[in-house]
């Protein structure tokens, strides 16, 4: 199993870790709930060191990026950070990502750890059978530590050890700073929902990053947070996880990602199935739904409209936040758009299940 | 981790109080803590019967769904009602205010099979 800069300081200090798509990652420290709403209330603390990176840059890197992602990378500035997709000629997805732009000809994809060899694979194939030759493509992965600082405190917190005045630095822009006297890029974005920011430093920096954080944050309240806790924090805003909502059978505008795929802007890799799928008219829709009976919705779980299955149940938890039954469910169209009352299957019980509206919380 | 003398165990660690011919059964504390915070608790209905083995109810945590065997096969008599509302007493009291049903036993002779705290710490310590 792989391990990332961190596993030893995480095995330290107690956290419960698991196997986590190749990867020994924390699942939990103090408890999901406490977690979930330390982030909610405070500030919490994640190692994503696991995540990919993808360094693209050359004459042609915009094109190629134009060509290989789903979003239009024409609207991205210096400084700037999208979130976009990898697709296959089919329309399915390879990966979802996050595209930082350093310059024109200069590019970094974070992309998710169990996908990091398959897309860069993907990209090199797809730079080989292109027309797109002046770009490098390098997998830096390994040479990256990750940690994402996020919840309403986490300015406040980063304030205190870094030289950037994070007061300018936008939601979804990014800079390159100082934390801790570490070079790192500091990157407002995140995967809970909440303002907070991502750092990406040099993999040796990694565990002094995560000391410091955490002696700066504790009195504001930053504990270390698992994946656990990342996983209902993303479920209650709806944010679409590569396996569950987006898979390579899954197309982005079934997946409410349709604001991630742009159709007008030209020549991209599954743009002809999206568009015929489109023309065709979309059999099935992800939508968001709250339990109105007692339970929890899980992966897997059949959704039921009038008596006939309509769908499954893609992501479900019970939301720390709202104590409720929550779930993302791809179904039919048909049932998709009104308000037809909905049905979970949970072991033998049909238990009602209300059509809502993101975010959850 | 706590183990109270007075309680038989399972190897699916549920633990078992007796009093005379009826049981009262819950989860262990190591059950609660390897599921993390329980957020679901789901009970059987007085006068259901179970063999020794059978599910008899689940306890879902944010990430896992188990199933709660009967340690021994009887009548359902009681269930704590209060549970479904404050499943969290689970991990907080899972041997008292976390008790989970009373069952009036078919065979006392099947409480033999049953293992006493100093062998089920072994057990939890062993796996």
């Amino acid at each position: 199993m792989k391990k990332t800069p961190l596993n030893q300081l995480h095995r330290d200090s107690g956290a419960r870790m698991v196997e986590f798509g190749g990867w020994d990652m924390p699942v939990q420290y103090s408890g999901v709930i406490n977690e979930h709403l330390a982030v909610r209330n405070a500030a919490g603390l994640f190692d994503v060191s696991h995540m990919g990176e993808i360094e693209i840059s050359g004459a042609q890197a915009f094109d190629f990026l134009q060509y290989a992602t789903t979003n239009d990378v024409a609207r991205l500035v210096d400084g700037q950070v999208q979130y976009t997709a990898l697709c296959y000629e089919t329309g399915g997805v390879v990966d979802d990502l996050t595209l930082y732009r350093f310059s024109a000809e200069h590019y970094l994809l974070c992309v998710n750890a169990s996908n990091t060899d398959k897309d860069f694979a993907w990209l090199q194939k797809l730079h080989q059978e292109s027309s797109f030759s002046e770009l490098t493509l390098v997998n830096r992965s390994d040479e990256y530590a990750q940690l994402a600082l996020q919840g309403p405190q986490a300015e406040t917190i980063l304030t205190k050890l870094t030289d950037i005045d994070l007061s300018t630095l936008k939601y979804y822009h990014f800079l390159n700073g100082s934390v801790a006297d570490m070079k790192m890029i500091i990157s407002r974005t995140g995967y809970t929902g909440e303002d907070g920011f991502e750092l990406y430093c040099a993999a040796a920096d990694g565990p002094a990053l995560w000391q410091q954080l955490l002696k700066a944050g504790t009195a504001h309240g930053l504990i270390p947070i698992g994946l656990g806790a990342r996983d209902t924090l993303r479920l209650e805003k709806g944010y679409a996880l590569y396996g569950h909502e987006i898979t390579a059978e899954i197309m982005p505008l079934e997946a409410r990602l349709a604001w991630i795929t742009k159709l007008k802007k030209g020549p991209f890799v599954g743009r002809e199935a999206m568009l015929e799928a489109k023309e065709a008219g979309l059999s099935r829709q992800l939508i968001p739904v709250k339990l109105a009976g007692a339970g929890v919705p899980r992966e897997g779980y059949p959704v039921f409209c009038a008596g006939d299955e309509v769908g499954y149940v893609t992501s479900g938890t019970m939301s720390p936040s709202l104590k409720q039954g929550i779930a993302l469910a791809l179904v039919d169209s048909a049932v998709a758009a009104g308000d037809k009352q909905l049905e979970i299957a949970i072991r033998k019980r049909h238990v009602p299940a209300e059509r809502t509206s993101l975010p959850f919380v | 981790m706590d183990f109270p003398e007075e309680l038989k165990y399972t190897e699916e660690h549920e633990w078992v109080l007796v009093e005379e011919d009826v049981v009262t059964i819950g989860i262990t504390d190591f059950a609660q803590e390897q599921l993390g915070d329980v957020v679901f608790v789901e009970l059987p209905d007085v006068g259901d019967h179970f063999d020794t083995g059978k599910s008899f109810g689940v306890v879902e945590s944010v990430k896992a769904v188990s199933d709660v065997y009967a340690p021994v096969s009887g009548e359902i008599v009681e269930v704590n009602e209060d549970l479904p509302d404050e499943p969290e007493v689970l991990n907080n009291s899972p041997y008292e205010d976390g008790w989970m049903v009373k069952l009036k036993l078919t065979d006392t002779a099947e409480l033999n099979e049953l293992m006493d705290a100093a062998a089920y710490q072994e057990f939890v310590e062993k796996d």
